[in-house]
């Protein structure tokens, strides 16, 4: 399809002399450079060091689950000091391990799936890549990792309160959310301060998203029309505005929460309830509100996370097979697809959850047509390795890798997605299989993927290529051991969120957990080769040039790492769409966005 | 685009994040009155009250507000630099900014009002929801008096060229206002 | 390494795909009336599913050994088609799967969790509370008392807060831990819960139905098969969820009517 270069939209004049003013002066004091930073690159690196400190905790506290599931009898060292109550002896109380399962699930999703992909390379990335000089609000989004981070420790503050973290899962169900104390242990101010986290946190992705979406609509350079931005953009952009919806309805359910535990009212809270041998004082609230509540956040939420890991795979992956992406304009129309059906299946989560069951019929469908397109992307990524010439670096290693895990997940969906199977599978193993197959494992290897692919530009140095292929076989081999078998003890009727299997016909699983737990130890020690790599590479690894994939977007066109204002002061020029590779060239077998000679095609 | 379109304005990102803002806003309240509904429905606990007075002479002011917001923004359009700046364009956006505090003070009000009829937060859903709809508003109303104070030192500063920051603010404040009165009428139906 | 990428996505493949094909860990066998759809629907879906995974990881392993860098002078070629085939493959096998699934499934769905109370069934009262089953059963005046939040009493097993001093209709309810019925009768389950939210699931029934606070949720279905299942709580309730388990017991009619005698002269 030719490519007719279009007149941009005029330049912003106030706000990119404003912008300017800001980005005019590089800031001098350490401060300035690398705390209070307004500068886009470096907010980004920060998103991904809490993610980074997220995703350790997060692992950190799944280790601990495993050793519990799969050895209930071993002591583990050091527990009794961090936890005398929690883990008395070393052996977690059922009330602990529904702890650490519940900040297991909060700190993951939020902070790592949704600060990592999103909030992280989307921050450092998309403004290189639309050509600007920085986000529209370079202030607010300053502002939007500092309320992220304060989230954090606000969540992480749970852990060294008397009364400890909340046990109500990353969902947080009323009524047992919802009373307080009353509800047993780990019902405390625990779950006041996951609430108020998490209200914290929506305000940062709300003010994230603001910046995504404005920077996108209107900072783009010369050239660069909408339909010549880059793939990893697009899938922020969609992002931000599933986001901005999602965010703006879990903030007041979070709210609603917080009100019911300390302001007396009766949202979520019916009237007679014995908790406790206490008769509550509530009355008049609704259960399945909550849970409405949340999941119209929840499911898009799950997009949220996987989205831009569709972005980042379509980046990279044409990249490492010098071959365009296929149907990139099917691409693009998925993902709005995705997003707007999105927001149309959130009670298939709630199929069994006593909502009128006629419903459960109607989500079902929205739900398995959401199927199409999502078959559509792992087609045209199939697609586009036919006929290509695969570069096998660790970041194209790593999206091979998602498209295969994407398909395990994706697949174990369309079982959940029928209120009739659902019957049988739900509140499973079947099902954290599945949820741990496209988020734990799918939009990680995304992560991974960009992390791989986008380090020389962020610190001017390139990560070790064979730690980095160790890295991906065995993180491979290892996240099918752990959640594969997940599916079969779920078939088998397996409960999840369950501290210990003492019912008789679960007990002859137990092995097949214990064989779970040795992979999730395996492939976590595997992670350390990652952290020894990031380290090293940081200050040892080889100097990257401006280009060192052979890339065609923006960011590729300035210096690794780029300068305080991007470019120099001097914004590019774009001359064609994101995907000529394979388009022979006076810069090799592709043509970058922003050089001036003529496209091949 | 045709090119009489493209020519009209320049994309001010202050706008541009401002109806952002405004999907968002507007999301939340959509949330907060699909609970309102949700809950409603939920038991037969609802005690209707009567709305207290003072909150149709604060939608006034609010209205006002908007009015004289738009006659800053006309004086401002046509003024030279340096007339503009000190000028009445300014006068208009210190009343602007005088009837909002005037709203924010006449919700307290309403909300002392209630709490002599003994209807606290946690009385019973009705008064819950009264209280969380109007305090949702008026934070937001509060962020929107800050655009509007850094708009008037913008208009002071530099005159014109601070019309698109207020532009911006203008916007979300008026935005404010219709949300208000969507929210009035929410409670007048249902409480 | 795109040799060792792709033999690795293939070993995995065949040996889930064998893993699940031969059913090494699949549900028990089917003791209800309705469970037959379940498995009908688990395993079309599960021969679609298993087809579509492995065809396409099969696939993607194919196409990375297939098409590596070589270093040589190969131009790159586009799929046969461009988009256009993933489109069609997708709307057209993937819908029509999706279409025929749901037709199906609808009806299963339906006949479970739609079908209007049948008036034969034995009627049975379910409280789910921190962390136990309790099973009310209407005794011999077929009437169900009150209950009374106000006036639980575990201690001395008024799990229910009857009360039988003023209410007639109490003094006969039988209340059992168990939930004990008769094979091939129907049953109808009327759920509530105590303090928080609660589930009842049992695998060998193709059951499973969540107790909502503030609700009185029913359930029907009917064994078909004599013996003692565990009944496990799936809905996340505090610290003792994994424990909380019932019996289901079927019995045949003359145990049932037995046990029911046996119960009322204990109550």
């Amino acid at each position: 399809m030719p490519d007719t270069p279009r007149p941009p939209l005029t330049q912003p004049r106030e706000t990119a002399a404003k912008v300017s003013e800001l980005k005019h002066v590089p800031p001098q004091t350490f401060m300035r450079k690398y705390v209070f930073s307004v500068d886009h690159k470096v907010i980004g690196k920060q998103y991904l060091g809490l993610a980074l400190v997220a995703v350790c905790t997060g692992m950190l506290l799944s280790w601990l689950m495993r050793l519990h599931l799969g050895y209930p009898e071993v002591a583990i060292p050091g527990l009794s000091t961090v936890s005398p109550n929690g883990a008395p002896g070393g052996v977690m109380t059922p009330e602990y391990y529904l702890s650490l399962m519940t900040m297991h699930g909060t700190i993951m999703v939020f902070f790592v799936l949704t600060t990592a992909p999103f909030a992280g390379f989307g921050n450092f990335a998309l403004p290189l890549q639309v050509g600007a000089e920085d986000m529209a609000f370079p202030r607010i989004n300053m502002m939007s990792f500092w309320v992220t981070l304060a989230a954090f420790l606000v969540l992480v503050a749970a852990f060294f309160i008397p009364d400890g973290p909340p046990l109500s899962g990353w969902t947080a169900y009323a009524p047992l959310s919802a009373v307080g104390k009353d509800a047993g242990p780990g019902q405390g101010m625990g779950q006041t301060l996951w609430a108020i986290s998490i209200a914290l946190f929506c305000v940062g992705q709300l003010l994230g998203a603001l910046n995504f979406i404005t920077t996108t609509l209107d900072l783009r350079t010369k050239g660069m029309s909408l339909g010549r931005l880059p793939y990893a953009t697009w899938a922020w952009f969609i992002t931000s505005v599933i986001g901005l919806i999602a965010f703006s309805v879990l903030l007041p359910a979070c709210i609603l929460l917080i009100l019911d535990r300390v302001g007396g009212t009766s949202f979520f809270i019916p009237a007679g309830l014995v908790i406790s041998d206490r008769l509550q004082p509530h009355s008049g609230g609704s259960p399945l509100l909550w849970q409405h509540l949340f999941w119209f956040f929840g499911h898009p939420e799950v997009y949220i996370a996987i989205l831009p890991g569709f972005g980042i795979i379509s980046q990279i992956l044409p990249a490492f097979a010098r071959k365009p992406l296929l149907g990139p304009r099917v691409f693009i129309a998925c993902l709005a697809a995705i997003g707007f059906l999105s927001y149309t299946v959130w009670g298939h989560h709630m199929f069994l959850s006593g909502m009128n069951p006629f419903s459960a019929t109607l989500f079902s469908v929205p739900t398995l047509i959401i199927t199409i397109p999502a078959t559509i992307v792992t087609l045209l990524w199939i697609g586009t390795i036919y006929g290509a010439k695969l570069r096998f670096t660790t970041a194209a290693l790593f999206c091979l890798g998602f498209a295969s895990v994407f398909v395990s997940g994706g697949i174990s969906g369309f079982f959940l997605a029928q209120p009739s199977i659902d019957v049988q599978l739900h509140g499973t193993y079947f099902v954290v299989a599945h949820f741990h197959f496209v988020m734990g494992v799918a939009a990680m290897f995304g992560i991974f993927a960009g992390t791989y692919y986008w380090f020389p530009k962020m610190f001017g140095r390139l990560m070790n290529e064979t730690l980095g292929k160790v890295h991906f076989i065995l993180t491979f081999i290892g996240v099918y051991c752990i959640f594969m078998p997940m599916h079969w003890l779920g078939l088998h009727g397996d409960v999840r969120r369950y501290s210990a299997f003492t019912d008789e016909y679960m007990k002859g699983d137990i092995p097949l957990h214990k064989f779970i737990t040795v992979a999730a130890l395996f492939t976590g020690a595997v992670q350390l080769i990652f952290f020894v790599n990031l380290i090293y590479s940081r200050f040892k690894g080889p100097k990257a040039t401006d280009n060192p994939w052979q890339s065609t977007t923006l960011e590729w066109a300035t210096t690794s790492p780029p300068p305080f204002d991007n470019f120099g002061g001097h914004p590019p020029t774009v001359y064609r769409g994101p995907n000529e590779y394979g388009t022979p060239s006076p810069s090799g077998d592709y043509a970058p966005q922003f050089t001036p000679e003529p496209a091949g095609r | 685009m045709t090119p009489a379109l493209a020519a009209r304005a320049p994309a001010v990102p202050a706008r541009t994040g401002v109806w952002v803002a405004v999907l968002a806003i507007s999301m939340t309240f959509a949330a907060v009155a699909a609970a309102m509904i949700g809950r409603a429905g939920a038991a037969p606990d609802w005690q209707q009250f009567r709305l207290p007075p003072i909150l149709y002479v604060n939608s006034v002011l609010l209205m006002l507000s908007s009015g004289t917001l738009e006659a800053a923004r006309a004086r401002l359009k046509h003024a030279t630099p340096a007339r503009a700046i000190g000028g009445s364009a300014s006068q208009w956006l210190a009343l602007t900014l005088g009837l909002g505090i005037m709203f924010i003070a006449g919700q307290l009000l309403a909300w002392h009002a209630l709490a002599t009829l003994g209807l606290f937060l946690s009385t019973g859903p009705a008064s819950a929801f009264f209280y969380l709809f109007t305090a949702l508003h008026g934070v937001h109303l509060l962020g929107g008096v800050i655009a509007l104070v850094y708009a008037l030192h913008r208009v002071r500063q530099v005159g014109p060229a601070a019309a698109g920051a207020l532009g911006a603010a203008a916007l979300y404040w008026h935005f404010m206002t219709c949300l208000w009165l969507c929210v009035l009428l929410l409670l007048t139906i249902r409480l | 390494m795109g040799k060792l990428l792709a033999g690795l996505i293939a070993v995995i493949t065949v040996v889930s795909a064998a893993i699940f094909a031969r059913h090494i860990w699949w549900m028990p066998p089917d003791i209800s009336v309705h469970g037959s759809g379940i498995d009908h629907q688990l395993g079309e879906t599960m021969i679609s599913a298993g087809v579509l995974f492995v065809a396409a990881q099969l696939v993607l392993a194919f196409f990375i050994w297939r098409f590596a860098d070589r270093g040589d002078a190969r131009p790159i070629r586009t799929f046969p088609g461009g988009v256009t085939p993933m489109v069609v493959i997708a709307i057209v096998l993937v819908g029509a799967e999706v279409a025929a699934l749901s037709l199906v499934g609808t009806k299963v769905w339906a006949g479970i969790y739609q079908a209007p109370p049948n008036p034969n069934a034995l009627r049975i009262d379910v409280q789910a509370e921190q962390f136990a089953f309790y099973f009310r059963y209407a005794g011999a005046d077929g009437k169900f008392g009150g209950t009374h939040p106000n006036l639980i009493d575990d201690g001395n097993g008024n799990f229910f807060g009857l009360d039988p001093a003023n209410d007639t209709s109490a003094r006969d309810d039988i209340v059992a831990a168990s939930l004990v019925i008769p094979v091939n009768q129907p049953i109808l389950l009327t759920m509530h819960a105590k303090d928080v939210g609660h589930a009842f699931y049992v695998p060998e029934l193709r059951i499973q139905q969540d107790f909502v606070p503030g609700l009185d949720v029913p359930l029907q279905f009917t064994a078909t098969r004599t013996g003692k299942y565990e009944i496990v709580c799936t809905q996340l309730c505090g610290l003792g969820h994994y424990n909380m388990r019932a019996y289901l017991e079927v019995k045949t009619p003359a145990d049932f009517a037995q046990w029911l005698k046996d119960q009322a002269a204990q109550q």
